[in-house]
């Protein structure tokens, strides 16, 4: 096996696991804030739904925290040459979010969590922004780490290979960073709010605290309707003609558009085919890429014709479902919380059984749809690890072997198999106790991060 | 420059020491300190609330170790791969035990995640102390500048060692005593009644052996590698740090046996922090030290960033940790005091 790979399949797997709580709780940690601050104009439904979704957001926050150290340490581990040559630039962001970012939110959580008894009304407000607050800012310094590999810019070039950084506020405002970092919260913020509203449809439909699942929804369905509209646009147009433009073939392998052509058109389903470089079973719109990309029907888009084949994404199947995944989900989450939002507003959703279902079933694609954009980001950027000037075969480590790699690698599978269990275990116990253990009766109690309040 | 980020990560790593080290110290004594489920339960509101943000200093020194000297992180995390992997795994169980334990009521599911607790917390303990056994013994570092060590080999420092050998063994041994003084003092700082008089005799009766293995590691880093002793003959004055290494003994003896548990506590703080000094100090300038030749040691000049990088890196480092620090002054003193049956626990 070429070790390549396997160090791009640990890195890809471990990350891809992980992002799936900091998803949730960069989106709930904002969501949260909404609730106190409903909460705080005297609604005690809001502050017992706060006191909830802290819950949940710990027990997140903690998955996210042991599955996050292993990212920081895998730069080193897996991708050493890749480190010791950039290193003087994305180890900026990367040493910013430990001291900016991982101080602020983990002190302001063990407030949030414990202090509300020891802290005022609007103190307790302030601990839940800046928990928000610090989960942002982390945020933002890895997608500024991803965007200078995606877009790498502020740098000079050393004879021995080495990078270098020129620009300390170019790096920062990375104008992929910009782009990228509007899009990506966006999709966080869907997220927390599609599992807000699913648990808010199941207290309905389950007819179980059903005036804290009318909480949730009117909530949940408020923001995700906001923040699925802001993610197509103008987030995402806004990425996709920035990509268009710097990284053109990664765009035609999104399209898998094998040949440049006037009035390029859009593909809704079909299955690419690298060998006949044409597109199987194609069910397609002419002239909607071109649209979409140059505001015109008519306009040339570059095909993989244009680019020689080792510089084509190396795998162009991936690329264009995890691209048409998200694009597809996208769509679809305007879609339904365009419906129960009109709904809400009419004051019919909590009676529409038949909405409620599309939104409880809904909770897992924003976590589908989070994943197939990252993917559709990390493979469209192959074959490079930093953008035309690094190749993802130069920047691992080579003295860990194969085999060293896939034993650890299988460690990790084991352990986050573990993990998710118990997960699965903890947020379904907390869901299926609601949100009325706050007020009433103190039920075991218990001072770590995932059981405070209670 | 290079002196200045040196001895930022080395300061940043002996946060995570002395941070990280009471919440681990009381993650290797709590199952012979803690006797039923309610002191068990104690020992984890002791720590609750700070536990995650004391690790934070090993994220955020390791970040800013990779951003100064991007070589010695690509180096050393490459060539430790298998011991950092098992430390990852490690501080995930570590993590689950505490956080999960009390998630359900039944005494199985509390015994399990004590026990990961406790046992990951031991081994952390070793492995960290191995870690910076190895860093002292030096690697055998390729012209390259990287290396590979297995776990073990034969046992010995040379010529060709694995992370664990003889010597990295003791300097398991040490960190797994210090850190469960530093842990025994921590919880007795914490807490009151028969909990705090176990904690406080443990540390009495660790105190001796922590004496003894201090200084067989001391003997043994000077017998492996005498180049260690030559800032220390150089400059003198340096021969004060062994010397506050001494009085911070004295001091966990004193004052523990006086009942102020917090100058123990404290003189525990600055005996870990000044063994961590000593051994910056008998490395500088070198930050990995070759096994084999000196001329392959990875120093500060041949690992440091570009230098644009780090005085911009001067500026918001300095910000950013005097806010941390105010952070952690802010919670340390809104958490203050004995953890009770109560503390914590919500009341509406």
């Amino acid at each position: 096996m070429d070790p390549s790979v396997i160090h791009r399949i640990h890195f890809a797997f471990t990350v891809t696991y992980h992002y799936l709580f900091p998803q949730l709780t960069m989106g709930l940690a904002l969501l949260i804030v909404v609730l106190k601050s409903l909460g705080i104009r005297g609604s005690e439904i809001y502050n017992d739904a706060a006191r909830f979704w802290a819950r949940i957001f710990g027990i997140n926050f903690v998955m996210g925290v042991v599955t996050g150290i292993p990212m920081e340490f895998q730069f080193g581990t897996n991708w050493s040459e890749f480190s010791r040559l950039t290193g003087g630039i994305i180890g900026q962001p990367l040493a910013m979010e430990g001291v900016f970012s991982f101080f602020l939110e983990s002190a302001f959580l063990g407030l949030f969590l414990f202090g509300e008894k020891r802290l005022s009304k609007w103190g307790h407000w302030w601990a839940a922004f800046l928990v928000f607050l610090g989960s942002w800012i982390s945020g933002f310094f890895i997608i500024v780490t991803d965007a200078w590999m995606q877009h790498p810019v502020a740098y000079r070039l050393l004879p021995d290979g080495r990078f270098q950084l020129t620009s300390f506020s170019g790096l920062l405002l990375n104008p992929w960073a910009l782009l990228q970092y509007a899009h990506n919260m966006s999709g966080a913020v869907i997220t927390a709010a599609f599992v807000m509203a699913a648990t808010g449809a199941f207290y309905v439909l389950e007819n179980k605290f059903p005036e804290y699942g009318r909480a949730f929804l009117r909530v949940g369905v408020n923001v995700g309707l906001i923040f699925s509209i802001l993610q197509i646009f103008p987030t995402g147009d806004l990425q996709g003609r920035y990509m268009a433009h710097v990284q053109p073939v990664t765009v035609a392998g999104m399209e898998a558009l094998f040949k440049t052509e006037k009035g390029a058109p859009i593909v809704l389903l079909g299955q690419p085919n690298p060998q006949t470089r044409q597109i199987d079973n194609p069910i397609i719109f002419n002239g909607v890429l071109s649209y979409l990309i140059y505001g015109t029907t008519a306009a040339e888009v570059k095909g993989l014709n244009e680019f020689p084949q080792d510089l084509w994404p190396d795998n162009i199947p991936l690329l264009f479902y995890a691209y048409h995944i998200m694009a597809g989900l996208g769509t679809w989450f305007v879609l339904v919380m365009a419906v129960a939002a009109i709904l809400l507003w009419r004051k019919k959703l909590f009676q529409s059984r038949w909405a409620l279902w599309p939104l409880l079933l809904s909770f897992p694609l924003p976590y589908i749809a989070n994943t197939a954009g990252w993917m559709t980001a990390e493979v469209g950027r192959q074959p490079w690890l930093v953008y035309g000037l690094l190749r993802t075969s130069a920047g691992y480590s080579k003295y860990v072997t194969v085999a060293n790699g896939l034993f650890t690698l299988l460690g990790f599978m084991g352990l986050y198999t573990v993990l998710s269990v118990l997960f699965i275990v903890l947020v379904y116990r907390e869901i299926e106790r609601g949100p009325q253990i706050a007020s009433g009766k103190p039920v075991q109690s218990g001072t770590a991060l995932t059981v405070a309040q209670e | 420059m290079g002196t200045i980020w040196f001895w930022i990560v080395a300061a940043m790593l002996a946060a995570y020491v002395v941070l990280d080290g009471f919440d681990i110290g009381a993650g290797v004594i709590h199952l012979f300190l803690a006797k039923t489920n309610e002191e068990r339960q104690l020992i984890i509101r002791a720590i609750g609330p700070v536990w995650d943000g004391n690790e934070v200093w090993l994220l955020a020194g390791g970040g800013t170790l990779y951003f100064a000297f991007p070589l010695l992180y690509a180096s050393a995390f490459s060539g430790f791969y298998l011991p950092l992997m098992i430390v990852l795994w490690l501080l995930i169980w570590r993590a689950l035990g505490i956080e999960l334990r009390m998630h359900v009521g039944t005494r199985v599911w509390r015994d399990f995640f004590d026990g990961c607790f406790a046992l990951a917390s031991v081994l952390l303990a070793v492995f960290y102390g191995a870690a910076l056994g190895n860093v002292l013994r030096g690697v055998p570092l390729g012209p390259d500048g990287f290396f590979f060590l297995p776990l073990w080999t034969n046992w010995r420092v040379a010529p060709n060692p694995g992370i664990l050998d003889w010597y990295t063994v003791i300097g398991g041994v040490v960190a797994l005593v210090a850190l469960a003084v530093h842990g025994a003092l921590y919880i007795a700082v914490k807490t009151e009644g028969p909990l705090h008089d176990r904690a406080v005799r443990t540390a009495r009766w660790l105190w001796p052996v922590l004496i003894l293995v201090t200084a067989v590691s001391l003997l043994a880093t000077i017998a492996i590698r005498p180049s260690t002793l030559r800032n220390y003959t150089n400059y003198p004055v340096a021969f004060l740090i062994p010397v506050i290494v001494v009085v911070s003994l004295l001091g966990i003896f004193v004052f523990s046996r006086s009942g102020r548990e917090r100058l123990a506590f404290l003189s525990s703080c600055s005996y870990l922090t000044f063994m961590l000094v000593g051994a910056a100090v008998a490395l500088y300038p070198v930050l990995l030290p070759s096994a084999t030749d000196p001329a392959r040691d990875i120093t500060i000049e041949r690992a440091l960033s570009g230098s644009y990088a780090l005085s911009v890196g001067l500026i918001w480092w300095g910000c950013g940790i005097a806010i941390a620090i105010g952070y952690f002054v802010f919670i340390y003193r809104m958490f203050a005091g004995k953890v009770n049956r109560t503390s914590g626990v919500y009341e509406h």
